[in-house]
This record gives C-alpha cells, sequence and structure tokens, in this order.
C-alpha cells in the first residue's frame, strides 16, 4: 500500500453532501480489470458542466478534496477511492463518509479526515480563499484541526503496511480457530 | 447483561482479538463475483498467494451480463467475465457461470442455494451484501482490498459496529409491503443515519414477513448508510432453509435448529441506539429525488425545497429536483413514467414476480411504456416460468429476460436513455444510476406493475379492474 505522512496543498471543495460512489466513477469503468487509471473518468458525468467545482482553474493540482457529509456512500466499488487516488488527491476532508468508501480508502493510502461540519467548513472558507492546507498524518491534523484516526489504521498508512501480510503472520490464531469450529457450509459440496 | 444478536455472531467469530488492534473476523461464505474480484485475484497472483478456503467460497456472474438475446456484448464485458472463469480455475474457486442453470445475483442465489444461515459471516464485495442478514447472519459488503484480504486469509480486520434496533410495530395497511416499509425507514432515518451501525430489523411486523419481504428490508439497510442489517431467525427462517442443497440433512439439521434458536437477541441487551415506527400509517412509497431517503406516499406531492429548514438539505433538493425535472407540489401519481424495471436484489425473487403478476394479468402495458423483467437468479425465472409468471407478463407487454443484475446499475446494455423516466424495484436512484441522464423513482413491485399499467405512478387499487 502506498505510504502516506503528509501532504500541503491547495484544497478542492465540494461543498455537497451525500456524493455517492455512482458519481465518483459511473458504472461503465467498472469493466476494466485493472487497479490504474480510472483517474480520468473521475467524476464523470459532472465534469461535463464547466461550472463545475473541480473544473475551475484554483481547483487543478489540488491534492486535498474538502467536501459534505456522508461522502462515498453507495456501493462497495473500490474504484472510487482508486479514480480519487489516481486523479491526484491524497486526502479527503468531510464531516463524515460512507462506512465501506471509508474503509477502502484507508486499504489504498487515501487518507479520509472526519472532522466536525464547522470545521470542514472553516478550512473550505481557507481554501476557497486561496490558502494552502496541510494534512499531517503523524500529527493527525488537517489544517490545524486535529483529526482522530485509530492508532492502527495510522501506523499501517504511515509505514505503507501490507496488511493481508501481516494477517498471515496471524496463522497459529487462524488455525487454532479454524481447528475448534466446524464450517456452516461448504460451497464445494452442494 | 444479555448479548443482541449482532453481537453473538460478532463474538463467535473473533478468530483472534489483541489490544490495540481491530478483530479479526472469520468469514463463513465468501461470494465473488466478476466486477470486484479481478484486481484482487491478480494481487494474489502477484504475491504468490493461494486462496485459503475455496470450500467457503463460491462465485457467480451478476453484474455484467446481457439479459437477453438481443444484447451483444462489449469486448471489455467479455473480457472480465474471461478474468472471472480464469481466477476461479487456477484459485479453484466454485463457480456458477452464466448458463450453469444456478446463476443469478450473488444475493438472490446464497439464499436459494441455502448457503445463507443462521449465525454465519458473510461478505461480498457488493454493498448489498447486507441482503443475506434476513437469516439473522452478519453480512456485508466489502471493497476489493479487502475481497483480497478474504480470499488470502478467510478474515476480515474488523472494528466492532454500533448497533440500531428499529422495531416496527402496528398493523400493516393493505397494498402495504416491505419495500414501503424500508422505504419509509430510510426517509426517516436519511442516507447516513445508520453510518457505524449495525441494524437490526425487530418487532411482530417483522415476524409477520415472509423470508423474501425480510430479505428486501435488509438489502437496503446499506441505503441507509448501514454496513448490514440483520433480523432474528425464526420458524419462518427454518421453513424457508429446510431441504435447500445447503442446508443441514438429517441429525445435523435439528442440530442446527437448535443451536440458531439460541441466537435472538436476549430480552435485556442493550443496543447504542433504538427506533420505533408504528407501520399502521404507511402508505405505497415512491421515491422523488436522487437518493433513497428522498421520499414520499405515492398519494403525496413532490416536496418544495423551501420545506427542509437545513440549507444542506434544500440545497440538495433543489438540485435533485433539477436532475429529476420535478415541479415542487406535483401529485406523484400524475408523474408519467416512460420506463419500468421489476428486478434487482432487492426485489426479483419469487414472490416479487408473483405479486407484480398478479397485477399485470389481464391487463397491458400502457402504449408509451417499455417495462421489463429480470429474474434474480436462473432458478427464479424457471420457478417463475413452471408456474406460468413469464407468460402474463409477456402477454401483457412485458419483456422477460434473463438472469442478472441489469438495469439495477446498468453496466449491461439495459439502460436508461438520457431523461428518460423510469419505475424501478431497484434500490438506489442516484443520478445516472440506470444510464447517464436517466430518471430512477423506487417503488415496489406492485407499484411498479400497476404504473406500466396505468402509465403513470399508480397504486393497484386504482386501476380499472382487469
Amino acid at each position: 500500500m502506498k505510504q502516506f505522512r503528509t501532504v500541503t496543498s491547495r484544497a478542492a471543495v465540494l461543498d455537497r453532501p451525500d456524493v455517492d460512489t455512482d458519481q465518483i466513477i459511473p458504472k461503465q469503468f467498472l469493466k476494466r480489470i485493472e487497479r490504474t487509471g480510472f483517474g480520468e473518468f473521475l467524476f464523470f458525468d459532472w465534469r461535463k458542466d464547466p461550472a463545475f467545482e473541480l473544473n475551475q482553474p484554483e481547483a487543478q493540482g489540488a491534492r486535498i478534496l474538502i467536501t459534505g457529509r456522508n461522502f462515498g456512500c453507495g456501493s462497495s466499488r473500490e474504484h472510487a477511492p482508486w479514480a480519487l487516488e489516481d486523479y491526484g488527491f491524497d486526502a479527503i476532508v468531510a464531516p463524515s463518509f460512507g462506512d465501506i468508501f471509508r474503509q477502502n480508502s484507508l486499504k489504498i493510502g487515501l487518507l479520509p479526515v472526519t472532522l466536525p461540519v464547522e470545521q470542514v467548513k472553516k478550512l473550505a472558507e481557507r481554501a476557497n480563499g486561496g490558502e494552502e492546507i496541510t494534512v499531517d498524518l503523524e500529527a493527525r491534523t488537517a489544517g490545524g484541526f486535529p483529526f482522530e484516526l485509530d492508532d492502527h489504521a495510522r501506523e499501517c498508512l504511515l509505514e505503507g503496511l501490507d496488511d493481508v501480510a501481516l494477517t498471515l503472520r496471524e496463522e497459529d490464531a487462524l488455525a487454532a480457530y479454524e481447528a475448534s469450529h466446524t464450517a456452516p457450509v461448504s460451497t464445494l459440496a452442494i | 447483561m444479555g448479548l443482541t444478536l449482532f453481537d453473538k455472531v460478532w463474538e463467535s467469530h473473533v478468530a483472534r482479538r489483541a489490544e490495540g488492534l481491530p478483530d479479526l473476523l472469520y468469514v463463513d461464505l465468501h461470494l465473488v463475483h466478476e466486477v470486484t474480484s479481478p484486481q484482487a485475484f491478480e494481487s494474489l497472483r502477484l504475491a504468490g498467494r493461494r486462496v485459503r478456503r475455496p470450500d467457503l467460497t463460491l462465485a457467480t456472474m451478476d453484474h455484467n451480463v446481457a439479459t437477453g438475446d438481443d444484447t451483444p456484448m462489449d469486448p471489455l464485458s467479455e473480457q472480465q467475465l474471461a478474468a472471472l472463469a480464469r481466477n476461479c480455475e487456477e484459485f479453484g474457486v466454485p463457480l456458477y457461470a452464466t448458463g450453469s442453470g444456478r446463476e443469478g445475483i450473488v444475493h438472490v442465489i446464497g439464499p436459494e442455494l441455502g448457503l445463507s444461515q443462521p449465525g454465519m459471516t458473510i461478505v461480498c464485495g457488493d454493498s448489498h451484501t447486507s441482503t443475506h442478514g434476513a437469516f439473522g447472519a452478519l453480512a456485508f459488503g466489502i471493497g476489493t482490498s479487502e475481497v483480497e484480504h478474504v480470499l488470502a486469509t478467510q478474515t476480515l480486520q474488523q472494528r466492532k459496529p454500533r448497533s440500531l434496533r428499529i422495531s416496527f410495530v402496528g398493523e400493516l395497511p393493505d397494498g402495504v409491503g416491505a419495500k414501503d416499509i424500508v422505504l419509509n425507514a430510510i426517509g426517516r432515518l436519511g442516507v447516513d443515519g445508520g453510518v457505524g451501525h449495525v441494524i437490526e430489523y425487530a418487532g411482530p411486523v417483522i415476524e409477520g414477513l415472509s423470508m423474501e419481504g425480510r430479505l428486501t428490508i435488509c438489502n437496503m439497510s446499506i441505503e441507509a448508510g448501514a454496513r448490514a442489517g440483520l433480523i432474528a431467525p425464526d420458524d419462518v427462517t427454518f421453513r424457508y432453509l429446510e431441504g435447500r442443497p445447503g442446508a443441514p440433512k438429517g441429525a445435523d439439521w435439528d442440530a442446527a435448529v437448535e443451536h440458531w434458536r439460541e441466537l435472538p437477541t436476549d430480552p435485556d441487551a442493550v443496543f447504542d441506539r433504538e427506533l420505533e415506527i408504528d407501520v399502521s400509517e404507511i402508505r405505497p412509497q415512491v421515491t422523488w429525488g436522487t437518493n433513497p431517503g428522498m421520499v414520499v406516499p405515492l398519494d403525496g406531492v413532490v416536496p418544495d425545497p423551501d420545506d427542509f429548514d437545513d440549507a444542506d438539505a434544500r440545497a440538495a433538493a433543489e438540485r435533485a429536483l433539477a436532475y429529476m425535472a420535478l415541479e415542487p407540489g406535483t401529485p406523484i401519481q400524475e408523474i408519467a413514467v416512460d420506463r419500468v424495471f421489476i428486478g434487482s436484489c432487492t426485489n426479483s425473487r419469487i414472490e416479487d414476480l408473483r405479486a407484480a403478476a398478479a397485477v399485470v394479468q389481464g391487463r397491458h402495458v400502457h402504449a408509451s411504456v417499455r417495462a421489463m423483467v429480470v429474474p434474480g437468479s436462473a432458478q427464479v425465472k424457471r420457478q417463475a416460468e413452471s408456474e406460468g409468471l413469464d407468460r402474463i407478463f409477456i402477454d401483457a407487454g412485458f419483456e422477460w429476460r434473463r438472469a442478472g443484475c441489469s438495469m439495477c446499475l446498468g453496466m449491461n446494455p439495459d439502460v436508461l436513455q438520457p431523461g428518460e423516466r423510469c419505475a424501478s424495484t431497484s434500490n438506489r436512484n442516484f443520478e445516472g444510476r440506470q444510464g447517464a441522464g436517466g430518471r430512477t423513482h423506487l417503488v415496489s413491485p406492485t407499484v411498479a406493475a400497476a404504473t406500466a399499467i396505468a402509465g403513470h405512478f399508480s397504486d393497484v387499487r386504482d386501476l380499472v379492474p382487469a
């Protein structure tokens, strides 16, 4: 997984709630079997509108996206964080996230930062005023506001750890569980 | 203190608990489909890893399959389906491919094969995995990185969500069903009301529902932001499961039922949140906007954004009405539709098709409407055909298609054209969900069927007698 430590950048502001993953990456792009190259299709339909926030000159090169509550709701498609990351974003700041989107983002090194709605609005004002924002994972701050992220998730991001490898180190625990629990079904036996 | 159903399932699947770390939760059943798995298999291949438990893994083709003979597949879709077949072959994962007779929407085949059972943990790279919670299983959607993690380790690193119980009480009015109940609940909770929670649906109304109805309710948990929703197993559950291919047999069956009867939430268990909904006043529901929480009764009107107190909600309503091309105050029943879609993991099971067929029998689809029925699985399709439901739909002017996700997400050629308006039994009315520029209204199977006949949103009770 990609490491994340700190990013200082201008921020794009998408001030609307409940941005679903169908908007982030529409279904016609889910046919690809690769993990890369989704950035050009990010917000595919919305970007057709010249007035769309990400089309504005001040949003170009932004590595931080500041947005509304429940960002990434809907489908489990990891293509959504892949597209955001491939487009150039390193961190998304919002009052809340869809659970699966948030989890998917953490797994690929795209940092979801949850802050109270008033602080998100303040950061959006500062970003709209042209100020660069710093998201610092080691200090767990965004634009100076402290945010919460559990120690384990933080360490995985800071070190870019492969969590499959981490779990495979727990072979003793896995084998013990399997030895003491009969599987309720077998898909090979129906 | 007693335990909830959710507590019991969670605690019995913790393979490793350690201070400061997420639990390693063991997965009893991992369902796989073509869209969210290829990158996971590729990562396994690159790392030289194997699938730990192919016997707890099942793949099918659903999201991206053609549902009609007239729908040629594009090369990218063919490539994606071929990749799944190749991956399953290489890693030893059983696959119900198109034409196998057991293929279908992943959340329809798990239950009908008897593989989704009480007390299990079930995951799939699809957000509607919550569906299987109807059996009293903990079932939730995951992304591709987690699919890879489950393939390699049969576990997930998870922190336990909070719990929310919604108790449904009161007398369910005639013509109101599971879809209306859950749409109404999402309207009350909001599309982020369940974020960070697992919902248990409870109360006499839930106990009175069939398995199909319970599957519809749990299916839409994610539309309220909850990763999972579950319902206590009872005799309805056991009657549904008994005799299905994956269900235990003989003495194993008796032992399983005895175990399952211990799963329901203890009387003194405490939830993080509780909500009670009286269903007595609920009427058939229709969404008017661009998320499933934007919902009103069929006999209501399109709301006015000015009536929303919250500035964000007002702006969202204005955007939604502009996208949907609707005016505030318009009676829902005066809105004409171009398309009707009966299908999806929400409403494509045999009971859904029977309910819709009962409405259309002896009637004909309105001249300005194109309507299609897409059964949830090959088995549902065969069952419906053995009951003559296909003839009822075809005679009424519906298209009768092969199983798949179809126009619920429109990955295959079943899509809305820009500006087309659709009454759909699916689960998401997001912008462009069923095709760029398409306008989706979520409804129950009976409202979808009545709407196809009337040409505008309609209750079966308002149709001219057949």
